[in-house]
């Protein structure tokens, strides 16, 4: 068994609520944190924990936190990222439907470090429920003292507001969820100057993923070398996987960086293998914007070595055969699935959740939406293969926020992998509409595609 | 197009007023803007989509422009610009879903409400729309109902069913 330092209690009755998530030991890190250590001694034990940002970047926390400017007389601010809408992750909503007062807790203590008085949690408007509950943690917390003026008499204030989205995908990147809480269209904001320095209406600003926030309570708690002493390298910690797809059983695991990819898949600890006694065919290792990768480079880097669910194994072998930890969004395809629907499914949804404001972007996902349409139904041309391998380089890099790239490199490492594929859909359009492509040679080792 | 009497004049009872005022309070002074999405949200709610007269509404109670408005109204899909079926079903579409079945879920409700997506049935009960990711992806397919956006996951032609029906007798006893 791997060592749970966010679900540990999730199976004990009402730990949803402050009185029994207590008795478990909650609130001990706001104690310690208040009465026995300095905001510097706070951000020096997530420096050494080497916690990094569970959002998807995997920016050290420490560092981002060391970056904030602290003018005099200015207020600075924390807000929470709870927008979660990358596709294939739902860990967030997860946790803060089941232990709410972890994320209290660790905004807490993180607000105590970063010398915020009033910090937000925004959360993705479709999440109404978690908005209900988070406020109701919220309220529990104030009354009991750990919230509000003169938090356990050290002095120290804190007022925490829940702020809901409107469902856009693009607000889950920092700078357009900014925009977003100050009541606006959701423009990711051209960078620098970043948020570090002008955040939240003009103000010094970090923005933290809700996981990343939640994970600081064991590390007061334990100290940040202890929480360093699990995982590899520089994957330190434990991580919430939310696992989606043909899974026997799908949902939401924490795990200790390191653990096998194989494990993970095909242990009753875990998934327990593919649904409906089905073969694997591809993996989506952090959510969609990440590179697909087929069954033989999943579970092996291109050296043959087992990869491990860290940042550096998953990333092993580059996009060529590697892939990335992103937001821990875990998909499985099974040997029925199809990567040409799957891939131009994505792309819909890229193209959908475009704020519009640079070319590259807003033209490319609607080009490669259009030529993915056209393969997929079986009035594709082989070119149209190159157009889209085309289309995605130059969108890459060109663009304002990230949604540019994260909307091309599904689709670079869906022809890179399974060109066959796209191939065939092109050559046999009749038979493309009544059955997939299948398995192949997928799930064998295969010779490695170098582009 | 609206007709003007769907076009309702909008007038925010005092406990809505009161509701808004308290989400203003959540902002540093002069930054009264932030409680624009909050408070679309809660017109939402109360009335079921956003009229062009409640929205002006809403930039008068903030001291804003119309058009700052409008802009976030547009941009955000959860707004409703036209008025909707009283259960407005909104299922999921993306790629983790129809992993497993969403695709089949979405022609299933269509055949069953026997209308297109985004219209509304003849009795006015239900419209249906797919949407984007719900962060329910391992509990798939997933459908959300608002204003309480109450969830329904591993959804399946029988459990759509039933779900419809329940839904069709709960409109009775509230008639
Ligand atoms: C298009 C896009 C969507 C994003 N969505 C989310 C999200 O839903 N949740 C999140 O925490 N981070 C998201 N991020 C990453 C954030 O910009 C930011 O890096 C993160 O919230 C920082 O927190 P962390 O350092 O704790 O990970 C997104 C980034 C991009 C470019
Ligand atoms: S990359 Fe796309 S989402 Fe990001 S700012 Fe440009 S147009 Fe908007
Ligand atoms: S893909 Fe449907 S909830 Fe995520």
């Amino acid at each position: 068994m791997g060592r749970k330092l966010l679900l540990e209690h999730i199976h004990v009755p009402g730990i949803n609520t402050l009185a029994v998530y207590r008795e478990k030991g909650g609130y001990r890190a706001v104690e310690k944190a208040l009465k026995t250590m300095s905001p510097d001694d706070v951000l020096e034990e997530v420096k050494k924990s080497g916690l990094r940002g569970r959002g998807g970047a995997g920016f050290p926390t420490g560092m981002k936190w060391s970056f904030l400017a602290k003018p005099e007389g200015v207020p600075r601010y924390l807000v929470c990222n709870g927008d979660e809408s990358e596709p294939g992750t739902f860990k967030d909503r997860f946790l803060m439907t089941h232990i709410p007062h972890a994320l209290i807790e660790g905004m807490i203590v993180s607000s105590y470090a970063l010398g915020a008085k009033t910090s937000y949690i925004y959360i993705r408007g479709e999440m109404m429920p978690q908005i209900r509950i988070i406020e109701n943690a919220i309220q529990e917390a104030k009354a009991a003292g750990l919230l509000g003026k003169n938090i356990l008499g050290s002095g120290y204030d804190l007022e925490i507001y829940v702020q809901p989205g409107g469902g856009a995908y693009i607000c889950g990147e920092e700078t357009a969820l900014l925009e977003s809480l100050e009541g606006k269209r959701g423009n990711p904001r051209i960078k620098p100057p970043f948020p570090a320095v002008a955040g939240l209406y003009g103000c010094p600003t970090v923005v933290n993923n809700v996981e990343s926030i939640a994970a600081v309570v064991p590390i007061v708690n334990d100290g940040g070398e202890e929480y360093a002493k699990i995982g590899i390298e520089r994957s330190t910690g434990t991580k919430l996987i939310s696992a989606s797809g043909n899974l026997v059983k799908p949902g939401v695991y924490e795990i200790e960086m390191g653990l096998p990819v194989e494990e993970f898949i095909y242990s009753d600890e875990y998934c327990g293998g593919i649904a409906n006694g089905k073969k694997l065919k591809a993996v989506v290792a952090g959510g969609s914007s990440v590179p697909i990768l087929p069954a033989n480079l999943i579970t092996k880097t291109i050296q043959g070595n087992p990869r491990l669910m860290t940042y550096e194994s998953l990333a092993d072998g580059g996009f060529v055969s590697g892939t990335a930890m992103g937001s821990g969004g875990f998909i499985a395809f099974d040997e029925d699935q199809c990567i040409v629907r799957n891939t131009w499914n994505y792309t819909r949804f890229y193209r959908h959740e475009s704020c519009g404001q640079c070319s590259p972007c807003r033209e490319g996902t609607g080009w490669m939406e259009k030529l993915l349409y056209r393969i997929e139904t079986g009035t594709g041309n082989l070119e149209d293969i190159d157009l889209l391998w085309d289309i995605q380089r130059r969108i890459e890099g060109n663009t304002i926020c990230p949604l540019g790239d994260a909307a091309a490199w599904p689709v670079a490492a869906a022809i890179r992998h399974f060109r066959d594929e796209f191939e065939w859909h092109i050559m046999n359009p009749q038979e493309a509409q009544t059955r997939n492509y299948g398995l192949a040679q997928y799930a064998d080792p295969l010779e490695p595609v170098v582009s | 197009m609206l007709s003007v009497k769907e076009n309702l004049i909008v007038d925010f009872s005092a406990d809505l007023l009161k509701k808004f005022a308290e989400v203003v309070s959540r902002y540093p002074e002069g930054k009264q803007k932030s409680a624009l999405l909050p408070l679309l949200h809660l017109v939402q709610e109360e009335y079921g989509w956003l009229s062009v007269d409640a929205m002006d509404k809403v930039a008068l109670f903030l001291n804003i422009q119309p058009i700052e408005v409008y802009e976030v109204a547009t941009f955000y899909t959860m707004f409703l610009l036209q008025p909707q079926g009283k259960y407005l079903l909104e299922i999921c579409r993306t790629g983790p879903c129809c992993l497993v079945g969403a695709e089949r879920i979405m022609q299933h409700i269509e055949n069953k409400l026997g209308v297109k997506e985004g219209e509304v049935t003849p009795d006015g009960l239900f419209s249906w729309r797919g949407v984007e990711c719900l962060a329910a992806c391992g509990f798939g397919p997933v459908l959300q109902i608002g204003p309480a956006y109450t969830f329904y996951e591993n959804l399946t032609e029988e459990s759509v069913d039933k779900l419809i029906n329940e839904l069709k007798e709960k409109a009775k006893t509230e008639a």
